[in-house]
């Protein structure tokens, strides 16, 4: 590559330098190859940030305004990097790269939550896909930054910050959303029921997080219920709206059996990779 | 205009006869333009509160909203890659890269608010297709190649042209430009990358990128505008220090910048007239298809009507929640007059 690192020395307002893989160093993680198990519990992690990241990003230029193109772009580039850190960690325990893990898994490999791959609707109904999870996993991370991993419990110190202005960012639509106009308040109450009954999946004990969880790596998912819903509770009713009363839909194991969303979005994101197997881009 | 006699009750004449306040006001508008003919001749920055000549305003509020209105529409075709980034790594380059040019926008569209023209005004006129933006997205991203070509050399052209602009003669111009410059500088590097590693690649990346760079050589030379016999306003904007260089001359620059550059990536630039001449000291090059630039300048590129019904589309869709944001905004403002007059 001495072409190309000669390009920046030349004369022109090219002067930047070699941007920087991911390692676990910068996160101040062990670089040890994961557990069996944590990895695929770090898969199950790293394939909702990456989902959602996916349905995120397909915002950027038709958002309704100019600095929402701004935000939900930040919003999906951290969360992309949250899946990077996750897919490369659990990557380590079967010697596979992240874009491995992204690109050439089929759909029964995925272990995404449905929330993550409902369609983003209007602005409305990605604004409550956004509460939903941005609560959810803020909770989640809070708890995981005391794993006995120390690598998951770098990945969810760092990612804390980030996803604090992620629930800021949601609440603030929804009150904004609830508290503006007929309409609006109206698609705020059907985008919160849109996915609700896609929320209760995401406090299923499923393995191998129940077992992690035991040993203190994981976080109990049914433990995350009562302070997730305890706080999208107050924050709806404090945005005027009601909290929905749908049950939890049915196939709430993130087997991908359930959903018909996760294959067009995998189509969608796999076609060019799959396109050119083994090439590097 | 009314044949009736003005009231001269409304003239305010504290300050002196009216023909006083029209020789005052003469008085003032000969101190700016003096002023401002100064700035000129030395050099210097106009900033949003000195006078300037309403054709200099005219003049930079079109540019500049040309400019962010580029940026806009500039999001379409490489956003379009954004879903189907072949590396996770490229997939955030790429967001960050798409994101960075709203940004853009959001510095220029302010910039051009300083010369007096709302966001919204500038909204409106890209949506109504009154505002022009630059041709070159007009053209598909059809390929992942399209992401690099577009990075390398509809950036690299964009560079070219706006590192001068960081001196412009107005001073929020100049700022924005020098804050757009350094990230385009990223965005061309990694445009240039990507290229790389396809050249590098299997024969088909390497294809892939050899065809992105050919449909894509002409729309980038053509960036820098019609040459300078056909470019009226040009002579203008120089003596405004606004524009420093003319079209011609900063196509020139650019040709003889890829050039070496495409050797490098070991791809070809589409024309068979390239070649060094050692006289001028630059490269020469074929003419381009200028009718086929007027046509799609006129709205007859191949995706024109595409990038417009995206962008309608996208402020269509989000009206009612610019509404409520609006609403809640007045509510929350009428609140805290209300708290604030109970607590008086």
């Amino acid at each position: 590559m001495n072409s190309a690192a000669d390009f920046t020395s030349q004369d022109s307002a090219t002067r930047i330098s070699v941007g920087e893989a991911i390692t676990p160093e910068s996160l101040g993680a062990s670089s040890d190859p994961a557990p069996e198990e944590t990895a695929r519990y770090a898969l199950l992690l790293g394939d909702d940030c990456l989902i959602l990241a996916q349905r995120l990003g397909h915002w950027i230029s038709r958002a309704p305004e100019l600095e929402e193109d701004i935000a939900l772009g930040n919003i999906a580039l951290d969360l992309l990097g949250h899946a990077r850190f996750l897919l490369t960690y659990a990557g380590s325990a079967w010697g596979k790269s992240e874009d491995d893990l992204a690109y050439f898994r089929s759909e029964e490999e995925f272990r995404s939550c449905r929330l993550v791959e409902q369609d983003n609707g209007d602005f409305a109904q990605t604004i409550a896909r956004q509460l939903l999870f941005s609560f959810y996993t803020y909770e989640l991370y809070q708890r995981l930054v005391d794993s006995a991993d120390t690598t998951l419990a770098a990945v969810a110190d760092k990612a804390l910050k980030e996803v604090d202005y992620h629930q800021d960012h949601a609440a603030q639509w929804l009150f904004r959303l609830g508290g503006g106009t007929e309409e609006s308040a109206r698609r705020m109450q059907a985008g919160l029921e849109a996915v609700w009954p896609y929320l209760e999946e995401l406090f299923a004990d499923v393995e191998p997080t129940a077992a992690l969880a035991q040993q203190g790596i994981a976080v109990l998912p049914s433990s995350l219920r009562e302070p997730v819903l305890h706080r999208l509770r107050t924050t709806i009713e404090e945005a005027g709206l009601r909290v929905p009363e749908a049950k939890g839909a049915l196939g709430a194991d993130r087997s991908g059996r359930f959903s018909e969303h996760r294959g067009f979005i995998l189509a969608e994101m796999q076609v060019l990779a799959r396109q050119h197997p083994g090439a590097t881009w | 205009m009314s044949n009736e006699k003005p009231d001269l009750r409304a003239v305010d004449t504290t300050h002196g006869s009216i023909t006083e306040q029209a020789q005052a006001a003469a008085d003032d508008a000969r101190v700016g333009w003096e002023h401002f003919q100064q700035l000129m001749e030395e050099d210097k920055r106009v900033e949003p509160r000195d006078w300037m000549p309403e054709q200099y305003r005219k003049t930079l509020v079109r540019q500049v909203s040309q400019h962010a209105h580029s940026e806009i529409i500039g999001m379409q075709p490489e956003g379009n890659w954004i879903s189907r980034a072949p590396s996770l790594k490229r997939k955030s380059v790429l967001m960050a890269k798409v994101q960075d040019e709203a940004g853009h926008g959001l510095y220029l569209y302010s910039a051009a608010e300083t010369l007096g023209t709302s966001r919204d005004e500038m909204y409106q006129q890209l949506y109504t297709g009154k505002a022009k933006y630059s041709s070159i997205f007009n053209y598909p991203a059809r390929t992942w190649a399209d992401v690099g070509a577009i990075g390398w050399l509809v950036d690299g052209a964009a560079i070219t042209n706006q590192v001068p602009l960081c001196r412009a003669s107005y001073g929020p111009y100049g700022r924005a430009m020098v804050r757009v410059c350094k990230e385009e500088s990223f965005h061309q590097r990694q445009g240039w990358e990507i290229l790389y590693t396809l050249s590098h690649g299997t024969p088909a990346q390497k294809q892939m990128a050899q065809d992105a760079v050919d449909r894509t050589y002409g729309p980038a030379l053509q960036m820098f505008g019609p040459p300078d016999a056909d470019s009226p306003n040009s002579q203008q904007s120089m003596a405004w220090n606004i524009k420093r260089f003319s079209n011609d001359e900063l196509r020139q620059r650019f040709v003889d910048m890829i050039v070496p550059q495409a050797e490098a990536l070991g791809l070809t630039l589409p024309d068979p007239e390239l070649k060094w001449n050692e006289e001028r000291g630059h490269y020469d090059y074929s003419d381009l298809d200028w009718d086929e630039f007027f046509s799609v300048v006129k709205g007859n590129g191949p995706l024109n009507h595409q990038r417009l019904a995206h962008y309608r589309a996208a402020r269509d869709n989000g009206a009612w929640v610019r509404e409520a944001a609006a609403a809640y905004a007045a509510k929350q403002a009428d609140s805290s007059r209300d708290s604030a007059l109970l607590s008086a």
